[in-house]
């Protein structure tokens, strides 16, 4: 059981979030001349990491928030967690 | 290669089992192959198998971290199947479901192949015509499928909950009669004891740290055990693709994640085919040794480590129980997890690369292990040919550009949902 830390209410289990995927991804910028290779690499390519990872979480069954957290996908331990429009501090 | 026979087995009965020659040879690594298979699972112990077999490419070694069979092929839950409704892997997988046929003759090793059929239970009229569709599908490509009502079903599985006041009640259900099981790791000993006669070494305990490639041209790999040159690598490594693309300064389309599986204490014979529960994520089939193996949703996020967490094992449990309540009562022996290399439309890459000699073979989802001699046979091809065979022609990274992805289940991509 992973415990996960949700900026806004603390430590809870796993049972009430749901995952959202790479945090590190970003859609291209409207406006901006867009290749279809950004395009590609927004909706398809990952950087599929063994080790540290960044990705969203979605406190569905709480506060309804989304947040990030940085994980290890090998171990499973959690470095920390923030908020959508911070960074991580470790 | 000593043929494995009933007399054999009776010759050998009389020296006590002690004489019995090694199934594959424990070789050290060549300097220089013609082909270098990277992973000896399911998939890499057939790649070489049929180089070896179809190709007459005999000068392969397979370079495996662990031990041969030790990742996804002695980790899932041995379903074979070829009920898919895209043109693409109808093909591709009915290929599979022959070879399959005739693998134990082929190999001259039992590989326990169970044609039981695998049913696809529907829980609403809206499903009942979507399976209608498929099974019509399945028909016009070829394959067997049968439209089963809820009458039909309560003598198949009488145990199952057929009330009508249950959340989920069964209204029929779609079967593919040849679908079925077969002994997971005697397909990976049965490839690599025919493999091995042929000339193939299997190097086991050799981890890849590092290609040499040159002008766009692969020209060797560097491993725990040396360098060894070669003009042709495939990849056959499932969940760990991501980490030798990287060594090839290739991003590709695809996320790990951990599946889990868990088998009960053994009863005595009651489930006879593979069943599956339409309204979560649950299937279920008895082994022969009585144990009901089941299995269900990935654990939902980005994941290397091969094992999961319990809360997706009690959420494929409760789909269980819903269907079959008799199992409340069974005692759970174990439970594990693989890393499943998931695409991003769910379907596999079996493709060149864009480095000269480099061939890809990954993306199998949680689908794999039925894929295992279609996908060998037509990498195999891929490799000798250095040209993809037409029923893998569909499979390849080009899709995630050009849009022709191969969506069965239509999620879009986001692998931890599907």
């Amino acid at each position: 059981m992973l415990e996960i830390k949700c900026p806004y209410c603390g430590k809870r289990s796993q049972n009430e979030f749901s995952y959202g995927g790479d945090a590190t991804i970003k859609r291209p910028q409207l406006g901006d001349e867009i290749s279809t290779e950004d395009w590609d690499n927004f909706v398809y390519y990952r950087d599929n990491p063994r080790g540290k990872h960044s990705e969203l979480w979605h406190h569905v069954s709480g506060c309804r928030q989304w947040f990030k957290v940085s994980r290890d996908t090998a171990t499973h331990e959690i470095f920390d967690t923030c908020k959508m429009n911070e960074d991580f501090n470790v | 290669m000593q043929k494995y026979s009933v007399f054999s087995l009776v010759k050998n009965a009389f020296t006590n089992h002690e004489n019995w020659e090694v199934a594959w040879k424990d070789p050290e690594p060549k300097k220089e192959y013609d082909v270098i298979i990277v992973g000896g699972g399911g998939h890499g112990l057939a790649t070489a198998y049929y180089l070896a077999k179809e190709h007459g490419i005999t000068n392969v070694a397979i370079l495996e971290k662990g031990w041969i069979g030790g990742g996804n092929v002695g980790r899932n839950t041995t379903i074979l199947r070829s009920n898919y409704m895209f043109d693409s892997n109808a093909h591709f997988y009915e290929f599979g479901m022959k070879l399959w046929e005739t693998l134990s003759q082929e190999l001259n090793y039992n590989v326990m192949y169970s044609p039981r059929g695998i049913i696809n239970l529907a829980h609403s009229d809206a499903q009942m015509n979507a399976y209608a569709r498929r099974g019509n599908s399945m028909r016009l490509n070829g394959i067997d499928a049968i439209l089963l009502g809820r009458d039909d079903l309560k003598k198949m599985i009488p145990f199952a909950d057929f009330s009508e006041t249950c959340r989920f009640p069964i209204h029929g259900g779609l079967m593919q009669p040849r679908g079925g099981t077969a002994r997971h790791d005697a397909v990976a000993w049965g490839y690599a004891r025919q493999a091995d006669s042929m000339g193939v070494d299997i190097i086991q305990n050799c981890e890849v740290t590092g290609f040499d490639v040159n002008n766009g041209k692969i020209e060797g790999v560097q491993t725990s055990r040396g360098n060894i040159k070669t003009k042709k690598v495939g990849l056959c490594v499932a969940g760990s693709t991501t980490l030798l693309a990287d060594m090839l300064n290739m991003r590709l389309p695809i996320e790990a994640h951990v599946l889990q599986a868990c088998v009960s204490e053994p009863v005595k014979p009651l489930l006879h085919n593979v069943v599956t529960f339409g309204a979560g994520h649950f299937y279920c089939s008895q082994s022969d040794k009585g144990e009901m193996v089941m299995g269900g949703d990935l654990d939902g996020y980005n994941s290397y480590a091969q094992r999961g967490n319990m809360p997706m094992i009690q959420h494929v449990l409760t789909g269980g129980l819903a269907v079959f309540p008799n199992f409340s009562r069974l005692k759970m022996l174990r439970t594990w997890g693989g890393i499943m290399d998931m695409s991003m439309d769910g379907s596999p890459i079996i493709d060149k690369t864009h480095i000269e000699g480099v061939y890809l073979n990954c993306g199998w989802c949680y689908g794999g292990f039925k894929a295992t001699p279609s996908s060998g046979f037509v990498f195999a091809h891929t490799i000798a040919q250095d040209q993809v065979h037409e029923l893998n022609s569909d499979f390849n990274l080009e899709r995630f550009h050009t849009g022709k992805i191969i969506d069965e289940k239509g999620v879009g991509p986001k692998p931890w949902i599907g």
